[in-house]
């Protein structure tokens, strides 16, 4: 059974003239030791999607209705105590800005142990000692002697492995991670991402790495879900993905890439932008972008259809019918 | 250059450290009037009426800044009287700032339906001159000195809640917190773990103001007859009976409104004084 299985997520958010649905419809499953990769451009519901996940979506926001169902609990029908006990102990987030995700008044030292002060009954000593192991672990050079450090006086790179300590210093089944390397540089963003993988592959979790950069999980992924406008249009392994998407906005992705080994004048883009939410075209939401579009495209909201093992596309005229 | 000067001689060091020396001066005599107060401020020596004080051409140094219409010592009263002001400014101060931090706190966290009762509240209240209320408050329940600390207590909250609601609507939104939600930190816990501490500097600013504002509430209710009955030493009291004789006794009046000027200033310049140590921009500037 899957670790994590979403069903017809939906979150709405007031709008002028009744709601908008950043998150439509949403269905995935997520197995133990995976990793899934969430790509889609900015206000495609990426982000909306992991806070539904934690159920943290900030009002006037909402969970309208679909099921989240986590290790055999369903976490829509959980009171606010119990799900408390699962955010930080079952499930982890990290976040994009590890500087402002981090209380600047406590030490880092602190913070890492904080999960564990709401979680388990460790004394305060032993609750050190692990929270020292787990700084450790995510490679912060002379971790006993920064344990007492402050947020401001570490770099980048050592703020989000902090982020990453108090993440996992619970050993949670599934960890989401909401653009995790975007405020660091290059060099940075490659440590970040060996790192997590390492300590994906040593504690089998489950992880959901949100991005907009196809470099990233490319380099992480197992398996990638694109979202496009709210819905998730084409799901299948990254392998797959790179070499043969099968929707026409996955293509244009994978075409809007710079390619280094061709000299090309200009970057290739997708015309056009995605359609504002109270224009939501009523059949597929691609179609108006879509240089494949005909009548038969606008008549309904495509679902998502099979085409090959694990490899799925909502589009009724998939560019890849290799299956 | 000149102004430069002058902005220097007034930097945060040494309004802090007069500040805190008139404070901790005047606390010092409040604590210890029985002690040293030369008289009893309740005995009346009809012989000795409406003495001046030491400097004046009659006075001596029996009565060091004179006497009364009774003959009460003005020294004696002055020093009993700081032991009511400050009692009833401190404590009024702690009051609101408790009531305003916790509802400040709460609706600028809770958002919603509590932010809209109690800043719509807080706007009302704020609309109200505070000292007609109080002198409303204080007419119907009677002046003693729990009655006048539970009136401008509960008249000085809003200042509290206004500045606390806005620091910590600006802290909601800040990502550290959704973090803590993140961790699986409860309301409660987020208020007191992460939203107060960030909040301690401003209000122990803010508080000590409010203390020179209260100490100057309660001045004023005493002097329009609302605080404590004659012949009870306050300031206040004190001044409304130097009034009375404000031609032929001058320095009863002048005597007690110098102490309450000396303690206001001397609070206000510890508050600003510190305000400013806790301002980054100010610091660095030194």
């Amino acid at each position: 059974m899957a670790l994590l299985e979403v069903d017809q997520l939906r979150t709405v958010f007031p709008a002028v003239v009744g709601e908008f649905a950043a998150v439509d419809g949403v269905s995935f499953s997520l197995d133990q030791g995976e990793v899934l990769g969430l790509v889609g451009e900015s206000g495609s519901g990426k982000s909306v999607t992991a806070f539904s996940l934690m159920r943290l979506v900030s009002p006037p926001g909402d969970i309208a209705g679909g099921s989240i169902r986590f290790d055999g609990q369903e976490l829509l029908a959980l009171d606010a105590r119990a799900m408390r006990r699962i955010r930080g102990r079952q499930m982890s987030m990290i976040f994009q800005e590890p500087l402002s995700s981090l209380n600047p008044l406590h030490s880092i030292g602190r913070q890492v142990m904080e999960p564990l002060f709401l979680h388990t009954d460790l004394s305060r000593a032993e609750a050190r000692k692990r929270a020292l192991a787990m700084l450790d672990r995510v490679c912060i050079p002379d971790a006993s002697r920064r344990f007492d450090d402050y947020p401001h006086q570490l770099s980048g790179g050592l703020r989000q492995r902090v982020m990453i300590a108090i993440a996992l210093v619970c050993e949670p089944k599934l960890l989401i991670a909401d653009e995790p390397t975007t405020a660091l540089d290059v060099t940075i963003q490659a440590q970040i991402l060996d790192l997590l993988r390492d300590l994906q592959r040593d504690t089998r979790m489950a992880m959901l790495m949100i991005t907009h950069d196809l470099g990233v999980v490319a380099e992480v992924a197992d398996r990638i879900n694109v979202m496009y406008a709210g819905r998730i249009v084409e799901t299948a392994p990254v392998a797959t993905l790179f070499k043969a998407p099968a929707h026409p906005y996955s293509a244009g992705l994978m075409r809007s890439r710079p390619d280094l080994t061709q000299e090309r004048k200009r970057l290739v883009t997708i015309p056009g932008t995605v359609p504002a939410p109270h224009q939501m075209p009523s059949g597929c939401r691609f179609a108006p972008r879509c240089a494949f579009a005909n009548r038969d495209c606008q008549a309904a909201q495509p679902g998502l259809r099979h085409l090959a093992p694990a490899h799925f596309a909502a589009c009724i005229y998939p560019l890849t019918q290799d299956a | 250059m000149m102004r430069r000067r002058f902005s220097r001689l007034f930097d945060r060091r040494l309004k802090i450290a007069l500040g805190a020396t008139i404070v901790i001066g005047v606390v010092l005599m409040a604590i210890l009037a029985p002690l040293i107060a030369p008289y009893d401020p309740y005995k009346q020596d009809l012989m000795y009426r409406l003495q001046p004080p030491v400097w004046s051409d009659l006075g001596d140094w029996k009565h060091v800044l004179g006497t009364d219409n009774y003959g009460r010592d003005l020294l004696s009263r002055l020093m009993y009287g700081s032991r009511l002001s400050i009692m009833v400014g401190v404590s009024s101060a702690l009051l609101s700032a408790v009531l305003g931090t916790v509802l400040g706190m709460l609706a600028g966290y809770k958002g919603g339906r509590f932010e809209q009762v109690i800043m719509r509240f807080a706007d009302a209240h704020l609309a109200f001159p505070e000292i007609l209320l109080a002198i409303l408050i204080i007419a119907a329940i009677g002046g003693s000195a729990l009655n006048l600390i539970l009136v401008l207590g509960i008249s000085g909250w809003m200042v509290y809640a206004r500045v606390m609601y806005n620091l910590t609507r600006s802290l909601r939104e800040r990502p550290f917190i959704e973090a803590a939600q993140s961790h699986g930190a409860s309301d409660a816990y987020i208020i007191g773990r992460h939203i107060f501490p960030q909040l301690v500097p401003v209000l122990t600013v803010v508080a000590t103001l409010q203390v020179a504002q209260m100490i100057l509430q309660e001045t004023a209710l005493s002097f329009l007859g609302l605080g404590l009955p004659p012949p009870t030493a306050t300031w206040g009291n004190m001044l409304a009976e130097g009034r009375d004789r404000l031609w032929a006794a001058p320095w009863i009046a002048n005597l007690s409104g110098l102490a309450i000027i000396i303690v206001v200033w001397g609070i206000n310049m510890l508050g600003n004084g510190l305000r400013e140590q806790l301002d980054p921009k100010s610091r660095e500037r030194s």
